[in-house]
């Protein structure tokens, strides 16, 4: 009987992920990361040039776009170990957000455009999907759009836009028609972000990535700017932002295992009373618990990856399903890592506060564990 | 990586889910679905009917007369099998002293076993823990001393689960006790219950049932041949079998069974002036289960499709005893907070199969209560959770 069900990777995936691996072996250490994290652009361009070069950026893209044809599956390995490496290139706001919008809703002259250049490595671009007072409803969009001639004029508000220090294009979801929570009446606008009545305001967040809250005042666009049909820009955005969550997760489940690992090490090598300090039961089941909580946020981050690429009902429920996993017993297993090394977790020196603070910030994302638990009880 | 079912695995459950439907004793299903108590003859058909259509030894080799079948077919088996409601597998014959015995035991002791525990013509139950021997089961007392051709078995068993039904036991006891470490000496015997100086006296659980048994041994003569593998080596055995266990007490398919009636049913409970499913609070508990489940199902998947690579269950199969049980235990109080006051009752007998009367409560909540109270024992039964947690510690971890 053939056997379906199976968790192994195949060849093309074992290459990809052996190629990762050795990359951050060999060229991504964490002095590295905190470095090109303290940079003007905040993160390395020449390693996200060399992302372009060994062709990571073009995975979930299909052949037609210069892509592999890469599934979600694929970006889970390699958002897993970007994970383990703390990576701070933009490969989620560049490739997964805007490339998401882009590869489901712009036509053939705007991939050749904009998507092209973006899976070239040339391109920055950040979808700005979240307003100020919306926090995670994806469809509570303020910001409008008003038809004038053959363009259009945008008015609002975006905050907490990846990458936004480096976008030389912003994807911006607006209001063309309906009331302010309607999902139906938003459309999609690509915006060159040095346009006039574009302000951003950069800022360093926790994790040691970047945003930018931007205000649109009385922005300009023509036509060419809409991505896909008016007002029906939802279903791409919840698409990407659905695709979006889904990697942070699986980005989340690497860190775990790093914080996993390094604290059962640390444990064995860390002397107290004497002893190391893994050997008191106190300490010892606290890390069987952590061990269980990345092995049972491992099995639903592949149930979910898998779904996800099979494209089955449940698919939207087990994206909900990890990120609430992730953003409870996730942030534990890093209160956890800290506690247990003690003075030395939290402090700025060792890595063990970086992972501790990245994972939180992935909580807070897309969703926190309190909006995936209600949409999981509706 | 792939999680969709092939055209021969979605056939396979069908046959799964029409036996249950046609050939499964339709009795057995009724009075489940009723809640009524079992007997020991309900829980023997309801094996003997898996083995007329040759599905009792699902674990075991082909070549025992097991089914042989891939992770995928046992793991829709299972949720088949919860999902039409059948009785469990009663576990200490097909799944513990089976595997023990096709694994470690004689060619003779093979032939002279296996059938009747394949047919269920005999009832096994477990000799481990002593009264003064639980987490500590090392520190076990009971003496088998070799006199001849027998060893004389002295000393007492406890919380010896359906023990009252049993024909035999199979436990462990000590050959030597001039051993360096306290494992070693320890051997795994076969006794039939029926030898003079066996004696069994219930215990009364929490909840008002007899489940469990102290046995007593007093100078009983076991026959040498009744020895399994090794003099002093039966505490390796004995591990062999508890990992066996620990990954089969997990009960993801049930648990997944009951969640989803228990979310069924909260659509047409009434509280007050609307269905519990209205109940946010209520609701989000189910789901916050409903996802932890989930990663048990695959957590287990995963661990049996490392078992079908050719690796026998190792310490990991303890993450799926602790979870498995924490979440048994979690549904146990959904269903009691779903009751309300109709989990107080303290009314057996209406669920006894003669019982005319009109039952308190809807359905089986006056259940709800005597089930959770009955089911503390899952975290403390198989080796209690905390020692799952020293094992994975010492074995996974190495601290």
């Amino acid at each position: 009987m053939r056997q379906a069900m199976n968790f192994s990777l195949d060849d093309t995936q074992t290459m990809l992920a052996d190629s990762i691996e050795k990359f951050i072996e060999n060229d991504y250490d964490f002095e590295s990361r905190q470095k090109y994290s303290g940079s003007d652009t905040g993160f390395s361009i020449d390693v996200w040039k060399m992302f372009a070069e060994l062709g990571w950026t073009a995975v979930p893209f299909s052949e037609d776009d210069g892509g592999f044809g890469g599934s979600p599956i694929d970006v889970m390995i390699m958002m897993q170990r970007f994970g383990r490496a703390l990576i701070v290139e933009p490969y989620l706001a560049n490739i997964i957000l805007s490339g998401g919008i882009l590869r489901r809703a712009a036509n053939a002259e705007q991939r050749e455009r904009w998507l092209h250049p973006i899976i070239a490595g040339d391109l920055h671009a950040s979808l700005a999907f979240v307003e100020p007072q919306g926090r995670y409803d994806l469809a509570n969009i303020a910001t409008t759009a008003s038809a004038e001639g053959d363009g259009w004029i945008l008015d609002g508000r975006k905050g907490y836009v990846l990458n936004g220090r480096n976008a030389e294009l912003l994807l911006v979801p607006a209001r063309t028609s309906g009331a302010q929570s309607d999902a139906d009446g938003i459309t999609l606008f690509a915006i060159d972000a040095s346009t006039d009545g574009v302000s951003i305001d950069d800022y360093p967040t926790v994790d040691g990535h970047q945003a930018a809250e931007i205000v649109l005042d009385d922005v300009r666009v023509d036509s060419e700017a809409v991505i896909g049909n008016v007002d029906a820009g939802f279903a791409a955005l919840d698409a990407t932002i659905d695709d979006a969550t889904l990697a942070v997760c699986a980005e989340a489940v690497g860190i775990m295992q790093v914080l996993k690992d390094k604290t059962v090490e640390y444990a064995k090598n860390r002397i107290q009373f004497g002893v190391p300090i893994g050997s008191f039961q106190a300490l010892q089941h606290r890390m069987v618990d952590m061990l269980t909580d990345c092995e049972q946020s491992q099995s639903l981050l592949m149930w979910a990856t898998m779904v996800n690429a099979a494209g089955q009902s449940d698919a939207k429920r087990a994206i909900s399903a990890i990120k609430y996993k992730i953003g409870t017993t996730g942030r534990k297993v890093g209160e956890e890592a800290v506690q247990i090394h003690g003075g030395m977790g939290v402090s700025w020196e060792l890595d063990i506060a970086h992972y501790f603070k990245r994972l939180v910030t992935i909580g807070q994302i897309f969703g926190n564990a309190d909006w995936h638990l209600d949409k999981l009880a509706a | 990586m792939d999680v969709t079912f092939s055209k021969d695995e979605i056939a396979f459950r069908d046959e799964v889910r029409d036996f249950f439907q046609t050939e499964y004793p339709a009795d057995l299903l009724d009075k489940q679905n009723r809640g009524i108590s079992l007997s020991k003859d309900d829980y023997v058909r309801s094996m003997k009917a898996l083995h007329k259509r040759g599905w009792a030894g699902v674990n075991w080799p082909v070549e025992y007369g097991g089914t042989g079948w891939s992770p995928v077919q046992k793991y829709l088996f299972a949720i088949e099998m919860a999902e039409a409601n059948a009785l469990d597998i009663i576990a200490f014959g097909l799944n513990m002293v089976g595997p023990v015995i096709y694994t470690f035991g004689t060619e003779e002791q093979k032939q002279r076993f296996l059938p009747d525990i394949l047919a269920s013509n005999v009832w096994w139950c477990q000799g481990y823990s002593e009264p003064g021997s639980g987490s500590d089961l090392a520190s076990l007392k009971m003496r088998a001393d070799r006199a001849g051709d027998h060893y004389i078995v002295n000393g007492t068993k406890t919380w010896t689960t359906l023990g009252q039904f049993a024909d035999w036991i199979f436990l462990l006891a000590r050959t030597t006790t001039d051993v360096a470490r306290r494992q070693e000496g320890i051997s795994f015997l076969l006794v039939d219950m029926s030898t003079p100086g066996v004696s069994v006296k219930p215990i009364i659980t929490i909840e008002g049932d007899h489940e469990v048994n102290e046995i007593h041994f007093e100078d009983v003569k076991v026959p040498v041949e009744n020895l399994v593998g090794e003099e002093g080596k039966g505490w390796t055995y004995g591990k062999v079998l508890l990992q066996h266990e620990r990954t089969n007490i997990a009960g993801v398919a049930r648990s997944k069974v009951r969640l989803n009636r228990l979310y069924e049913q909260t659509k047409n409970s009434i509280r007050g002036a609307a269905p519990l499913s209205d109940d946010r609070n209520f609701m989000r508990r189910l789901a916050a289960v409903e996802v932890e489940l989930k990663a048990l199902e695959y957590t287990e998947l995963r661990t049996l499709a490392a078992v079908a690579s050719g690796t026998a269950p190792g310490p990991e199969s303890s993450i799926l005893k602790i979870k498995g049980t924490e979440l048994q235990q979690a549904i146990d109080t959904l269903y009691v907070d779903a009751a309300g006051y109709y989990s107080l009752p303290f009314v057996p007998e209406q669920y006894g199969p003669d019982f005319a009367g009109e039952r308190l409560g809807d359905g089986a909540e006056t259940k709800t209560l005597l089930k959770y109270f009955n089911y503390r024992k899952a975290s403390i039964y198989g080796g209690s959770n905390e020692i799952q947690k020293n094992i994975i510690s010492k074995h996974v971890l190495g601290l």
